[in-house]
């Protein structure tokens, strides 16, 4: 794989260099030359199948993150700065899916109230409040309507509770409030429906009242036109009146008789009619006793009065006609028995004399003598006839008479069975309204005293109540006291107890603090001691702190300040500190005066040292002609060797050359060993030895004043220790 | 600073040894010039005195420190 890559930029480099050896901008032939020298070679073909390979991982990768966001977040999270990517390519991530709300229940409201929100409408709110509010609406109407259906109030209120039952688990006693409104609903319901029973009743009253007048007054007028045409007919029959009247008699009686069927015909039909009505009011009052309302009871019983009276009434007249219509029935008998006599007489005298006209009027005049005999005889033997007819009827009489009792008899049992029929039917129905009224009377002084009663009762619980909250209070009362007094003796005998036990802790605690405050009195007194030790140890340390950090005012090649003046602080602090005296004093005078030079100037002048030190390694005291020195020269250039040697734990003495001690010193300078270094170079001889000796003396010097102050440090640390607290 | 002796000394003997090269050879010249008719063998002689010179001090100089002085001591 190298080896293609390495192949294939050396390609690309080549031709890259044809192209600029060629002295062109590289164009785009010259580019395109060389991808395709590129692609020839195998090399090509492999890095361009594995760039394709590459950008097809990419590109799906992409395309399927846009399509599933969960991947896409998983590669996000895995992948460093694959959302930069995505977000270039596809733009921000959608955002995470809130979860669903696990109660369907709710969701109708949400999304409405959201809708309302979002269209700023107030219909579906609306509409809801409309739809909600039908709902209770419709279930007290409900509730009520089977209230009213009850007679007494206790009744209403079992079945409200029933119905109650239906809606709450739990039965509460309604409020005074609601019952007396629900009493007032029912006073009012039934007020309505007796009001609008009266009205019935009265209406159907009224009517059936008019109809049963009118079918009164045309019965009373049918008995009229029934006397009158009676009194025409009996006129009539009556032979007294002259001829010329008969005529006007006879028209009178056939306009009496019209009159008479007209008046029977209206009679009938205001009877069918008054009949009805009553059919009606009695109807109406049924379903009025139906109703059960007590107060519509009067009124229902004076209506079926009424009723009964017009009833009895109408029977009345309507006997009155019968007997009327028997008589005029009687009449036309009568009259129609004359009738036929007169024409079976008629019917003879037209047999005797045919030529006589059968009129009256006729007759009279125009007869002959042969006309009159035979009338006369005619007449004789009518005459014989009727007295034989006559005789026969008298023995026949009795007959006749008992025949005519018998059915007389008939027609009065009859007539009587009806009379009594009716009466008795009056008399029951007497009875039931008298019975009626005595009851609704009875029930109405039942009410009265039942009220009383219950009033009384009621006066009675209420004394009894207040009778026994009386006692109730009087026992609670006295529980309570009791109560309070056993509390208070508790309460007493703990106060008691408690204010001693306070008196005691509080001496306990008296004693206690004042032993604490002399513990706290010692114990600060030795703080102060000890205070005053590490004050003072601090300022032992602070002093020789800065003596330390005077050491640090060394610069490149200068020395530091004069140490004198930190010691003359550290002499002055610790007048008492015997230790810090004697170290004080024990510093060596150039570090006090001049002050001392660093190490890192140390180290730097070292090297010059060793330069020197090497160049003159020949020379000592007896050899020190310039030409030893030449030669020594010659021996530092050619003489090569390590410029640091680690020294040995021992010196030997071969050791002691020149070169060796002063790597020696040079490897220990370099580890940061000044001391041992000094040694080295102390052991120098000759030349180097004097060479070197001002470095030796700073080092010293150093070295003795560093020893001090780290003494000095050592000592104010442990002094600081030592009179430091532990926490 | 007792390294700085070693650079010092060598100061001198050089400037010294300048000093006396030159001196030699103007010495030689003129003497050469004045009194041995241009030859060259005053000044050659007199620079190598110069040098010659300076040598014999430098070499004092850095040897001074390990030459013992010694004195006489005066019989009493």
């Amino acid at each position: 794989m190298l080896r293609v890559c390495w192949k294939g930029a050396h390609a690309a480099a080549l031709t890259l260099v044809w192209c600029v050896c060629g002295r062109k901008k590289p164009t785009v032939k010259c580019i395109l030359n060389m991808v395709f020298l590129f692609c020839r070679s195998n090399a090509g073909k492999i890095v361009a199948a594995s760039l394709l390979t590459v950008g097809g991982g990419l590109g799906s990768t992409i395309l399927y993150a846009k399509w599933d966001p969960k991947f896409r977040a998983n590669i996000e999270k895995s992948v460093p700065y694959s959302d930069q990517l995505f977000e270039m390519a596809l733009g921000p991530p959608p955002p995470p899916l809130v979860p669903l709300q696990k109660k369907p229940g709710k969701i109708e409201p949400l999304q409405i109230s959201s809708l309302s929100e979002a269209s700023k409408e107030s219909k579906q709110p609306k509409a809801k409040a409309k739809k909600s509010d039908p709902a209770p609406v419709e279930a007290p109407p409900a509730v009520e309507e089977m209230c009213n259906s009850c007679t007494s109030q206790f009744v209403c209120v079992c079945v409200g509770e029933e119905s109650k039952d239906h809606h709450e688990p739990a039965l509460k006693e309604r409020p005074a409030e609601e019952v007396s409104a629900r009493l007032a609903q029912q006073d009012k319901v039934e007020q309505d429906a007796l009001a609008a029973l009266t009205a019935g009743l009265e209406e159907s009253l009224g009517s059936s009242a008019k109809t049963t007048l009118q079918a009164i007054g045309a019965q009373e007028a049918v008995l009229t036109a029934i006397a009158t045409h009676t009194n025409k007919l009996k006129e009539a029959m009556d032979s007294q009146t002259p001829p010329d009247e008969k005529s006007t008699q006879w028209k009178a009686l056939n306009e009496a008789l019209s009159d008479r069927t007209r008046a029977m015909e209206e009679a009938e039909e205001a009877l069918l009619k008054a009949k009805g009505e009553l059919e009606i009011l009695r109807g109406v009052i049924n379903s009025a006793k139906q109703s059960k309302i007590d107060a519509a009871r009067p009124q229902i019983l004076a209506a079926e009065e009424n009723l009964h009276s017009m009833i009895v009434d109408l029977d009345k007249v309507v006997t009155k006609v019968q007997t009327a219509q028997t008589e005029a029935k009687i009449m036309s008998q009568y009259s129609e028995l004359v009738n036929e006599a007169k024409a079976q007489f008629q019917q003879e005298l037209a047999n005797i004399t045919p030529e006589i006209q059968a009129n009256w009027k006729g007759l009279s005049g125009k007869l002959s003598a042969d006309d009159l005999n035979s009338l006369i005889a005619h007449a004789h033997r009518r005459i014989d006839q009727l007295n034989r007819e006559l005789a026969e009827q008298r023995v026949r009489e009795q007959i006749h008479i008992e025949v005519a009792l018998e059915q007389q008899k008939l027609e009065d049992q009859k007539a009587l069975e009806r009379a009594v029929a009716s009466a008795l039917e009056h008399r029951r129905e007497d009875m039931r309204l008298e019975q009626e009224k005595k009851v609704q009377e009875v029930r109405e002084v039942m009410e009265a005293e039942m009220r009383t009663q219950l009033r009384r009762q009621a006066a009675a619980h209420t004394d009894h109540l207040r009778d026994v909250l009386k006692v109730q209070e009087q026992e609670l009362h006295e529980e309570a006291q009791e109560i309070m007094n056993s509390k208070m003796m508790e309460q007493e005998t703990h106060y008691r107890r408690l204010t001693q036990e306070q008196l005691d802790t509080f001496t306990l605690d008296m004693n206690a603090a004042y032993a604490r405050l002399k513990g706290i009195e010692e114990a600060i007194d030795s703080h102060v001691i000890a205070e005053e030790e590490a004050r003072k140890a601090h300022q032992l340390w602070l002093s020789v702190e800065a003596l330390n950090y005077t050491l640090k005012s060394a610069g490149a090649d200068s020395p530091t300040e004069p140490l004198e003046g930190a010691v003359g602080v550290i002499k002055e602090n610790c007048a008492e500190n015997e230790f810090a005296q004697a170290l004080a004093s024990a510093l060596p005078e150039e570090s006090l005066s001049r002050g001392i030079y660093g190490e890192a100037s140390l180290r730097a002048r070292f090297y010059d040292i060793r330069r020197l030190a090497r160049r003159v390694a020949l020379i000592d005291e007896t050899r020190n002609s310039l030409y030893q020195y030449f030669l020594s020269y010659l021996q530092s250039i050619l003489l090569f060797e390590r410029e640091q040697v680690a020294p040995p734990a021992k010196l030997a003495p071969e050791d002691l050359d020149t070169f060796r001690l002063l790597a020696y010193a040079t490897y220990s300078i370099e580890r940061g060993d000044l001391e041992l270094a000094a040694k080295f170079v102390n052991q120098l001889r000759g030349a180097s030895q004097r060479v070197a000796q001002d470095w030796l003396k700073e080092a010293r010097l150093t070295l003795e004043t560093k020893q001090v102050i780290s003494l000095l440090l050592a000592y104010a640390n442990a002094v600081g220790l030592g009179t430091t607290q532990a926490p | 600073m007792s390294e700085k002796e070693l650079g010092q000394k060598w100061d001198r003997c050089l400037a010294d040894c300048a000093v006396k090269f030159g001196t030699g050879l103007g010495l030689g010249i003129v003497f050469s010039v004045v009194f041995f008719k241009r030859r060259t063998w005053p000044i050659v002689f007199g620079t190598g005195l110069g040098l010659g010179m300076a040598y014999s001090n430098c070499q004092n100089d850095l040897r001074s420190r390990y030459v013992l002085h010694s004195k006489v001591a005066k019989e009493q």
